[in-house]
């Protein structure tokens, strides 16, 4: 075996002149965060949107519904990027297409809106089976008391419906942090891509990985103690863990 | 044989006036030149790649499972860091470790002194099982965790050994009664061997991207492999599906 291990790289210059690799994979984590974040809007929007259509008794929402689910499931992340990135400008008129082209930090929105609209799909599934976990009664008492459609979702079987499906959004969320890591293939510069980088400029593969593994790991301990702190405060006493 | 190069091209045609009816000016030449090696190429690494990292996932899933379970604390540890370190990880780092990190095990392993040339499926096949057999450790331990306690302790009774207890009752049961997670899981690990593209080996996509590249034919070529990923996969969760509502009647 003749690995030369030097774990003081971390703390040389990159040749890309900004500063040390320490600084290089922080700044991959930094577009890490925030790629996941702003897909995390767009895909809890556009999920919940969609799991409540699941949910309703309208014909057509459903199937929409139904059809957005399967659509953005049944294909893999790697290949809607590449749809949204190489294919998309083309289909679109000729002037829009150029504008996407030369977006600047293009590989940025399009990794947020791929990965939001991908995650949308999960989001949808998880907060449908919430609604239908509810007891039917619910929407029976919203409709009794005189709320119409929307605001019997909006003040009796949503605020329920979210606090149920906290621990499976949480678990999509962390899937959402893996995932952005696909998007180096088209150039994101995350926290794979830089340790990638890393290992390309400095040959210490096995230190940068190391260290991007284990910043992989602090996000995701930080991530389930924040949802755990947030069921804890959004639980309703009497109800699944609530106490008291 | 020929009848299925004949079946296939049958049914890429039709794909192909499909999306050259709703793009008007997709170039449907370039598929028509190069689906057969899409398939046979492509297609059967893709294939070839899930179906044993599948079936080797679930062994090692099983014995991690066993460990989870065991009550011997360091098997207990082992197992639990396991798979709590790969489900944190996203696979396209895991596929760049394993990449780098396999011919200096080989080495190692072997006592060779020069790190080992391991061969780009192998290393697929190896990042796949490790990774996928987290994810299959932890529906087989709900899988034994849904057996009444009360089947194992009927099988002690009758004298049987921890190996018999598990071959005989709890292992068949956690199995079939997992069958659909387990099919579901697969179905992500199809998708997910598309990643391979970062190691640019010709899985399915690898290969498209090849030819996409080669002839300049992006929007054709990423367009027809996601219809096909899409065929398959749902083709595969609508037959889960099935086969859940079978179980569900059965028990």
């Amino acid at each position: 075996m003749n690995y030369n291990w030097n774990w003081g790289i971390y703390w040389q210059q990159s040749p890309e002149g900004t500063g040390t690799y320490a600084m290089l994979l922080l700044s991959g984590l930094q577009w890490t965060i925030i790629t996941a974040l702003c897909a995390w809007v767009i895909a809890l929007a556009i999920g919940s949107a969609v799991g409540v259509m699941r949910t309703l008794p309208s014909k057509w929402a459903n199937r929409f519904a139904g059809a957005w689910i399967e659509l953005f499931r049944n294909i893999p992340i790697l290949v809607q990027l590449f749809l949204w990135f190489f294919v998309l400008p083309e289909l679109l008129p000729k002037t829009m297409g150029t504008a996407l082209k030369q977006l600047p930090n293009a590989p940025f929105y399009i990794a947020v809106v791929g990965l939001g609209f991908a995650t949308s799909a999960r989001v949808a599934v998880q907060v449908a089976a919430g609604v239908k976990a509810l007891p039917r009664g619910q929407t029976m008492a919203g409709y009794a008391l005189g709320l119409s459609t929307a605001q019997t979702y909006q003040h009796v079987l949503l605020p329920m419906a979210f606090r149920i499906v906290l621990p499976p959004l949480t678990s999509e969320f962390l899937n959402l942090i893996k995932n952005t890591s696909v998007a180096l293939t088209i150039g994101l510069l995350e926290l794979t891509f830089r340790a990638r980088t890393m290992q390309e400029y400095s040959f210490q593969v096995f230190e940068a990985f190391t260290a991007a593994t284990v910043l992989y790991l602090i996000l995701n301990v930080l991530v389930v103690f924040g949802a755990r702190a947030l069921e804890r405060s959004v639980s309703v006493p009497g109800y699944m863990g609530g106490g008291k | 044989m020929d009848i299925i190069i004949s079946f296939l091209g049958f049914f890429v045609s039709l794909i192909v006036s499909i999306l050259q009816f709703l793009i008007p000016n997709f170039d449907g030449d370039v598929v028509n030149r190069s689906w057969q090696y899409l398939f046979f190429e492509g297609m059967r690494f893709t294939l070839l790649l899930t179906l044993m990292a599948t079936v080797l996932g679930i062994a090692l899933g099983t014995v991690i499972a066993l460990m989870r379970l065991s009550g011997i604390a360091p098997l207990v540890w082992f197992a639990t860091g396991y798979t709590t370190l790969f489900r944190s990880l996203p696979l396209v780092l895991v596929i760049f470790w394993f990449y780098f990190l396999l011919p200096y095990i080989g080495a190692w392993a072997w006592g060779m002194d020069r790190p080992m040339t391991v061969g780009a499926f192998n290393s697929a096949l190896v990042t796949f099982t490790l990774f996928e057999a987290a994810y299959f450790a932890e529906i087989m331990r709900a899988g034994i965790q849904s057996i009444p306690k009360g089947q194992a302790a009927a099988g002690y009774a009758l004298g049987l050994n921890y190996r018999q207890v598990m071959t005989t009752i709890v292992l068949p049961q956690a199995f079939r009664n997992m069958l659909p997670v387990l099919l579901t899981q697969t179905i992500v690990l199809f998708q997910d061997t598309s990643l391979v593209y970062v190691l640019a080996l010709t899985d399915f996509l690898g290969a498209a991207s090849k030819v996409a590249q080669r002839d300049g034919r992006l929007v054709e070529m990423y367009l027809f492999a996601a219809v096909i990923y899409f065929i398959v996969s749902f083709s595969l969760s609508l037959l889960v599906k099935r086969l859940q509502d079978r179980v569900a009647i059965i028990r």
